[in-house]
């Protein structure tokens, strides 16, 4: 069996003062994972008609039988009797989580998968990482085992997170250590949501550097995602959608950011529909290691085919198409599209343009009937519009999964190891420099136990050598390539 | 004699799989334009070397499937019985939960030595299950890392376990431009570790079969069962029955396929690269509007071999051997393009109708080959069989040890090598055991490869 133990930390705290979002002034919610659990349900239940707990099933959800024990003794194959997510869901306060314990997700967790507390963290990494952190350690730890014991192999944590509150960034990076100790072997990956520029709180600067220097030290990979781009593709395909002549023919089901299909609810939340695309995304990344097709990818490839040396393990996603039109046919050139939209600037989750900058590699995980020779084709087309490192040219790496995602014929999920990233951070560390100059909410910071000066000078040296590196690269691209002279060899 | 099939990994297994099923295609396939006495015995033969018969009527493959991964075997296994004519022995398969995640290291250093035993015990099976044992062809890809870590484990013990049977490996050589980054880093690290224990290599380019779907079987949207089916046909043109001597009656087919193989292609242990191209090789709806007549068939497949050209679509007409006497400009040349290909030795196989009119003359030409690693009368065998194979009414097949991998080996080689100095991606080798001195030894074996195929 494969199983994949994704885990949920996204969880977010009220926001304070003015939010770019002003719909959502006051209202806390974040749910990605929600979104995730529910759209990952919704595409099992498209592939898997007859019921049967599966292969592919198991490796995000246990099947237990809870009537006949309490404990929810684990069955194997068989009729799905009820579903578990393989999950943790970890809040420093009640409200979302709560939520969601009331909601119509709520059979697939239970009360061993929680962990909560009552007054949050404050949007202050300290309080997340350092007396959290402290307080719930042998929690966690318990927790995970637990959780990992169900799992006959683990591949791979997820830990979904924001960079710029408290519990998330502070708390969620202290377990990102944790599980470094206690799973050496099993892969870390993190999609973490950094903060926009007009961000809501103040100190998410702070919050985010701090965090920032967890994620090189001990993450394996990092998605990392901007509110800011997730808005900007919600609102083009609501455009496109809106405007009549298109709206008729899109399939509903497609839709990246659209719940359609999925368990009923209530009433739509406002960051639904950017968190649906979150939740895409990653279940395009898992999909190779769940279904079958010609050239599997497993998660592990991911890192060991992008990451070129260990810090540099930022990787920038796209995701096309956004939505598919409702007739059947697929002439090649709109196959050829979805390859072009994926390199393009506003189809990255990012606010970043990886065709003007230096690719260290790239990983096109492809879903649905798309064969070797379409791969070739536009690889061979993209190929002379982007830049590769002089020592990685041909750093193209590929997947085909046969099944593809729901009420799509394929898609494309392209992760670019690119010094595109290096503006984010570089912008980071200036708004992270002007509060630091001043030493603003500084001792909101050190008041925590355990929390000193040093964490945040030692935090700002790891982004600053982090932007060296890709800058270094960047420099390296300028001169002419050298090849380093061969081996000799006596005949 | 038999042979037992050893998959290796997602390629390996599907390769695998369509070797199988090509070949059972074949023995199924009718008459094959023959006697009936000649088509019985060539059908005896063909099946105690690919199959065993345990229930009569039903073959099993002589073969294991290993994989870290459950998908791919699920998926072989599945459809080897779908194909009504044959199935893998269902205990024969070894698969764990997570693959080797294209790391090199990761299948030699961890999951070989994990899972030798297991692995081992079941090869002990399929062999004691043969009357008379030829060898082991392994099947991988070098560029992930199940198939080529794990592939170079197992071929490493196969060597120690059975020192008297042949090894060969088939190996599928990656696209140029990848499914995998490190592509080049684990070709080295297998080439060189196989170069060590296997008999002989023999290599597949996914780029030329690639090519071969497109132009010559005029597929569109060429998939990988496309190419391994082309694959598969190649190699079922080699090692389906033939036999070396053409005596009159019923064939004597060779005794043992991979020991005769080895004997003729491979008579000094520096060089052990084979390569292989057949003729014709068209779309099964072409075939019946065509005829083809011996010497146009063995004239193609001759300026195939020495102008290097993967199919007879193409082929630079300008490329001659030698004069001799002349002073060879060797060294600026030796990447380049049309230039001529020398050989160490041929095998030529040829299958059908009025194989007693074929002239190989052209084949044993001084000229083509280097000088000093054979006796003149060694450097082509013949292998024949009036038995048709696969629908074709004549073919002709060519394994040989010559210098056609040279470009793309100093390629890979140079591109590992790139990369290494960068020292991109060492730590992920690190990681599992495997250090920068065991990289550069590897390099050095396959330099050493390159120069020993470049003097030639
Ligand atoms: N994409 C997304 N971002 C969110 C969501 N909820 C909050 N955020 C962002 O997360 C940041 C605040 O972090 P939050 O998760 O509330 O803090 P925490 O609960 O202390 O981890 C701000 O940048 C918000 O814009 C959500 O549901 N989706
Ligand atoms: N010809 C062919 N090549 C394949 C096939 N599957 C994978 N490959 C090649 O194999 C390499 C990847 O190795 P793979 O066998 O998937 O890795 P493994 O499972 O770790 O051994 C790439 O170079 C692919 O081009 C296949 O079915 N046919
Ligand atoms: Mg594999």
């Amino acid at each position: 069996m494969y199983i994949l133990c994704p885990f949920k930390l996204y969880i977010s705290s009220p926001l304070n003062g003015f939010s770019r979002f002003p719909s959502l002034v006051g209202q806390c919610g974040n749910q990605i994972g929600c979104r995730f659990w529910d759209l990952a349900l919704r595409e099992h239940s498209a592939v898997n008609k007859k019921g049967i707990y599966d292969e592919a099933l198991s490796s995000f959800f246990r099947n237990v039988n809870t009537r006949t024990d309490g404990d929810g003794a684990d069955l194997c194959k068989g009729k799905i009797r009820s579903l578990k997510a393989r999950a943790l869901l970890i809040d420093m306060e009640e409200g979302v989580v709560n939520e969601i314990l009331q909601g119509p997700l709520r059979d697939l967790f239970d009360s061993k998968q929680l962990i909560t507390d009552v007054s949050g963290s404050g949007n202050n990494w300290a309080v997340g990482h350092k007396m959290y952190g402290c307080q719930f350690r042998d929690q966690i730890v318990e927790k995970l085992r637990k959780t990992a014991e169900h799992c006959d192999c683990l591949q791979c944590f997820f830990i979904i997170h924001s960079m710029g509150g408290g519990t998330g960034s502070g708390l969620g990076t202290f377990i990102l250590k944790v599980l470094e100790d206690e799973f050496p072997e099993v892969y870390r990956f993190v999609t973490s949501v950094y903060p926009s520029r007009e961000d809501d709180v103040i100190t998410s600067p702070y919050n985010s550097v701090l965090a920032m220097k967890e994620l090189s030290d001990h993450a394996d990979c990092v998605l990392p995602i901007e509110n800011e781009s997730l808005f900007d593709i919600v609102s083009k395909i609501n455009q496109m959608t809106n405007c009549g002549k298109l709206g008729s023919t899109v399939k509903q089901t497609s839709l990246i950011t659209s719940s359609a299909g999925g368990i009923k609810h209530n009433r739509e939340k406002p960051f639904d529909a950017m968190n649906n695309i979150v939740a895409n995304l990653l279940l395009n990344l898992t999909s190779s290691a769940r279904f079958e097709g010609s050239l599997n990818m497993d998660l592990n490839e991911i890192s060991m085919n992008l990451v070129p040396f260990p810090q540099l393990h930022y990787l920038v996603s796209s995701l096309t198409p956004l939505y598919t039109l409702a007739d059947v046919n697929v002439p090649p050139r709109r196959l050829d599209q979805m390859f072009s939209d994926a390199f393009s600037k506003d189809h990255q989750l990012l606010r970043a343009d990886p065709k003007h900058s230096l690719y260290l590699a790239c990983a096109l995980l492809v879903r649905g009937n798309v064969q070797v020779s379409d791969l070739r084709r536009n690889i061979e087309r993209m190929k002379p519009s982007l830049q590769f490192v002089s020592w990685n040219q041909e750093g193209w790496k590929t997947g085909l999964c046969s099944v593809p995602p729901v009420g799509h014929s394929h898609s494309l999920l392209a992760l670019a190891n690119n010094t595109c990233v290096k503006p984010t951070f570089i912008e980071l560390r200036e708004r992270f420099m002007m509060l630091y100059k001043k030493k603003a909410h500084l001792h909101h910071y050190l008041h925590v136990d355990g929390m000193e000066q040093s964490n945040f000078s030692e935090a700002l040296s790891s982004l600053t050598d982090l932007i060296e590196e890709y800058n270094q690269l960047d420099a390296s691209n300028c001169g002419p390539a050298i090849d380093p002279p061969r081996l000799e060899i006596a005949v | 004699m038999s042979i037992i099939t050893i998959q290796l990994g997602q390629c390996g297994n599907q390769v695998g799989r369509e070797v199988f099923d090509t070949i059972c295609t074949d023995l199924h396939g009718g008459h094959g334009l023959c006697s009936k006495k000649e088509n019985e015995s060539y059908l005896a033969a063909g099946r105690e070397r690919f199959f065993s018969e345990e229930k009569p009527g039903v073959l099993a493959a002589r073969a294991v499937l290993v994989d870290m991964e459950p998908k791919v075997i699920g998926q072989t296994l599945s459809l080897a019985s779908k194909s009504g004519c044959w199935t893998y022995d269902h205990q024969s398969h070894f698969c764990q939960k997570q693959g080797s995640g294209n790391n090199w290291a990761n299948g030699y250093c961890v999951h070989g030595p994990k899972h030798k035993e297991s692995i081992m015990n079941l090869v002990r099976k399929e062999a004691e299950k043969c009357d008379r044992l030829s060898g082991f062809l392994t099947v991988m890809s070098m560029a992930g890392g199940t198939g080529s870590g794990l592939g170079a484990f197992v071929t490493a013990g196969l060597k120690d376990a059975y020192p008297s049977s042949f090894l060969l490996n088939h190996v599928v050589w990656p696209y140029g431009t990848g499914e995998v980054i490190v592509q080049n880093y684990n070709a080295v690290l297998t080439l060189s570790h196989l170069y060590q224990s296997s008999d002989a290599l023999l290599v597949h380019e996914n780029d030329a079969v690639h090519k071969i779907c497109a132009q010559l079987m005029n597929i569109k949207q060429i998939s990988f069962r496309d190419v391994n089916r082309v694959i598969a046909h190649q190699l079922g043109s080699v090692f389906q029955p033939a036999s070396s001597s053409s005596s009159d009656g019923a064939t004597q087919y060779s005794r043992s396929p991979l020991g005769d193989l080895m004997e003729v292609l491979v008579p000094h242990p520096e060089f052990k690269m084979l390569g292989i191209r057949n003729i014709p090789q068209m779309s099964e709806n072409s075939l019946p509007y065509t005829t083809f007549a011996w010497p146009g068939l063995l004239k193609h497949l001759r300026q195939m071999l020495i102008a290097n050209a993967k199919m007879e679509e193409g082929i630079d007409w300008q490329v001659r051997p030698p004069v001799p006497g002349l002073p060879a400009s060797r060294k600026e040349s030796l990447k380049q393009p049309g230039r001529f290909n020398t050989s160490i030795a041929n095998l030529v196989t040829l299958r059908g109708k009025d194989i007693q009119s074929a002239d190989l003359g052209g084949f044993r030409d001084p000229a083509l080959y280097t000088s000093w690693l054979n006796a003149p009368e060694d450097t082509l065998t013949v292998w024949k069989t009036p038995r048709a194979f696969n629908k074709y009414e004549k073919s002709a097949s060519l394994v040989s040890n010559s210098q056609f991998l040279l470009k793309p080996l100093d390629s890979v080689v140079g591109k590992a090598w790139k990369m290494f100095a960068s020292k991109a991606y060492i730590h992920q080798y690190t990681k599992f055991g495997l250090d920068e001195d065991d990289f550069l030894h590897c390099f050095t074996t396959l330099e050493q490869v390159i120069a020993s195929y470049g003097s030639l």
